[in-house]
């Protein structure tokens, strides 16, 4: 559903993807993994539109290089950024809102179906976003994205700084979107999450993929490991 | 006593409301998009120009709707193909772009309209004393004037409040890329936006051209001031705009009418500085002379003790 094809990004001179290739496809959960400042959110950022890509970025067999983001988000992709980009200052409802496209209503999610889902946001939906808690705050930004009804879905280190129980909820999540039959891409810090609940793994390095495999792969790789993600 | 002290607080109200209609546009363009929009007071001007050459033909109240359209529709063009091209170099080339943009406003509307003021009038269906008091007639132009005002506000409130469109500019505030990851296209929403400012602005120009003068100076006599309201009210505040704007034309207009200086205070005090010192220019002078001053000194003291001016939401 999703492909890059020797995909690359600079920031300035700065040359961070060097060629990735990689493929989502419908109901998958793949996790992206490698060492900090590998470039990992830059993939999301430059597959979203929000950095410049160079290179191919497809979706559904179009070619989307290059569009622009809300565009990219209209076409069924979305994107949950790694620092829970809350709306500070609008509510819990007012942040779902915004979520919600202007065409194409009347999918898998509404209100009622993220309420449903979320009865904490419910129960704080007239309170302002940045009085939630981290979890909380997390739960509001994959649910507003949700809100759009995207068919693929990049999350940037959703697990970042949460207990173990709310990290538990998130991997729960992710497992029922795919099962939906979305495409779900996970930037994971954590390995053993990622192990647990993906069906496929790429190792990213230098700017490139580097492994790309199932988890027990992964697992029986352990050059791969240690070049790449030990530190 | 008392009459003074209503008619400074009526006409104070007044001029506020004027300084409101003027600004509550910049809240939007520089208290929400954060563009540093030196011309502000320019489209005020174009709002007034427009205004008197179509009211021409078309009589004043088509032409109350029609100038901010054309004017919001100018400004549409020069957020599109001006200030979206300098914005991705920063603050300062916007801020230098609007100071030319300005000036180059000011020498078109010499060129098309002369020098001389314009006798842009009253039109002749608010032409009329509404009430009087202590034997003064009150002008019904200026009960106009304040409900233009007020509705402008109860708009805009409505606007940001309970609108998409609100919601959307709010959110960009913070977060502009995630907004636009969500579907929501954020340079158009933005150029509408600068086309609404300025649009506000122009309806405060055909109005307040009209209370106060249509000249080619009067952008600049208007540009620095309405910075003022903005930062006084707190960036992005609707609420601080209307607040700060009614504060400083009250204030301004109290130290206009009525003749006081430091040395007032003194005399209570029984207490006086020798006319010959040095500090005698400040003891003695009359409030008169201090009034142009009295907005920058807020606005100079606001931004040292209180930098999120008063009711913003974030530091300018
Ligand atoms: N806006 C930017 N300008 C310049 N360089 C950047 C910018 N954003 C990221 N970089 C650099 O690009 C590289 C890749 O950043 P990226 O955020 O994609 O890494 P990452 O793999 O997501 O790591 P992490 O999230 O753990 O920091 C890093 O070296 C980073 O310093
Ligand atoms: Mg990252």
């Amino acid at each position: 559903m999703l492909v890059t094809n020797e995909l690359h990004a600079y920031y300035g001179k700065s040359h961070v993807l060097r060629g990735v290739s990689m493929e989502v496809r419908a109901g998958e959960i793949v996790s992206l993994v490698g060492r900090n400042g590998v470039g990992r959110s830059t993939l999301c950022k430059s597959v979203m539109g929000l950095v410049p890509p160079v290179g191919d970025v497809h979706f559904d067999g179009r070619r989307v290089t290059g569009q622009a983001p809300h565009r990219i988000a209209h076409l069924g992709i979305g994107y949950v950024p790694e620092d829970r980009a809350i709306f500070p200052g609008l509510s819990v409802a007012e942040n779902l809102e915004l979520g919600v496209k202007r065409r194409g209503n009347g999918g898998r999610w509404g209100y009622r179906d993220v309420f449903n889902r979320f009865p904490r946001l419910e129960e704080r939906r007239d309170t302002p976003a940045e009085a939630l808690s981290g979890g909380e705050q997390q739960m509001l930004t994959m649910a507003r994205t949700l809100m759009g009804n995207p068919r693929c879905i990049m999350v940037d280190e959703p697990t970042e700084g949460l207990a173990p129980r709310v990290v538990a909820e998130l991997a729960d999540l992710l497992k029922e979107i795919a099962a939906d039959g979305i495409a779900v891409l996970l930037v994971e810090q954590k390995l053993s999450i990622a192990k647990q609940i993906s069906h496929r793994m790429y190792v990213m390095g230098d700017g490139r993929i580097v492994f790309d495999g199932t988890p027990s792969q992964l697992e029986d790789s352990p050059d791969v490991r240690k070049e790449w993600l030990e530190v | 006593m008392l009459e003074t002290i209503t008619f400074s607080l009526l006409n104070g109200l007044l001029y506020g409301m004027l300084l409101f209609m003027l600004s509550s546009g910049l809240t939007l363009i520089f208290g929400m998009m954060g563009v540093l929009n030196f011309a502000h007071a320019s489209f005020y001007m174009l709002g007034a120009y427009f205004a008197y050459t179509m009211g021409l033909y078309t009589g004043f109240w088509v032409a109350l709707f029609l100038a901010p359209i054309a004017v919001g529709l100018i400004g549409a063009a020069v957020e599109r193909f001006g200030l979206r091209q300098v914005h991705q170099y920063g603050h300062v080339p916007e801020l230098l772009f609007t100071f030319g943009l300005a000036y180059v406003v000011e020498e078109l509307v010499r060129l098309f309209w002369g020098n001389t003021p314009m006798n842009y009038r009253v039109p002749e269906a608010l032409d009329f004393p509404l009430f009087s008091l202590f034997g003064t007639n009150y002008p019904a132009f200026r009960v106009f004037v304040l409900v233009v005002a007020v509705s402008m506000f109860v708009g805009l409130y409505l606007l940001l409040k309970r609108t998409r469109a609100g919601l959307i500019i709010q959110a960009s505030l913070s977060r502009p890329d995630m907004v636009s990851a969500l579907g929501h296209n954020v340079p158009q929403v933005f150029m509408w936006v600068f086309a609404f400012g300025t649009g506000l602005a122009a309806l405060g120009g055909v109005v307040g051209g009209i209370q106060l003068v249509t000249e080619p100076g009067m952008a600049f006599m208007m540009g620095p001031i309405v910075f003022v309201v903005v930062v006084v009210g707190g960036l992005g505040s609707i609420q601080g705009a209307l607040i700060a704007s009614i504060l400083i034309g009250v204030l301004q207009t109290f130290a206009l009418s009525v003749d006081w200086s430091l040395a007032n205070l003194g005399m209570v005090f029984g207490y006086a500085v020798p006319p010959e010192s040095f500090f005698a220019t400040i003891w003695y002078m009359d409030s008169t002379r201090i009034a142009p001053m009295l907005p920058y000194l807020l606005l100079v003291l606001m931004l040292i003790f209180r930098p999120r001016g008063l009711m913003g939401k974030r530091e300018s």
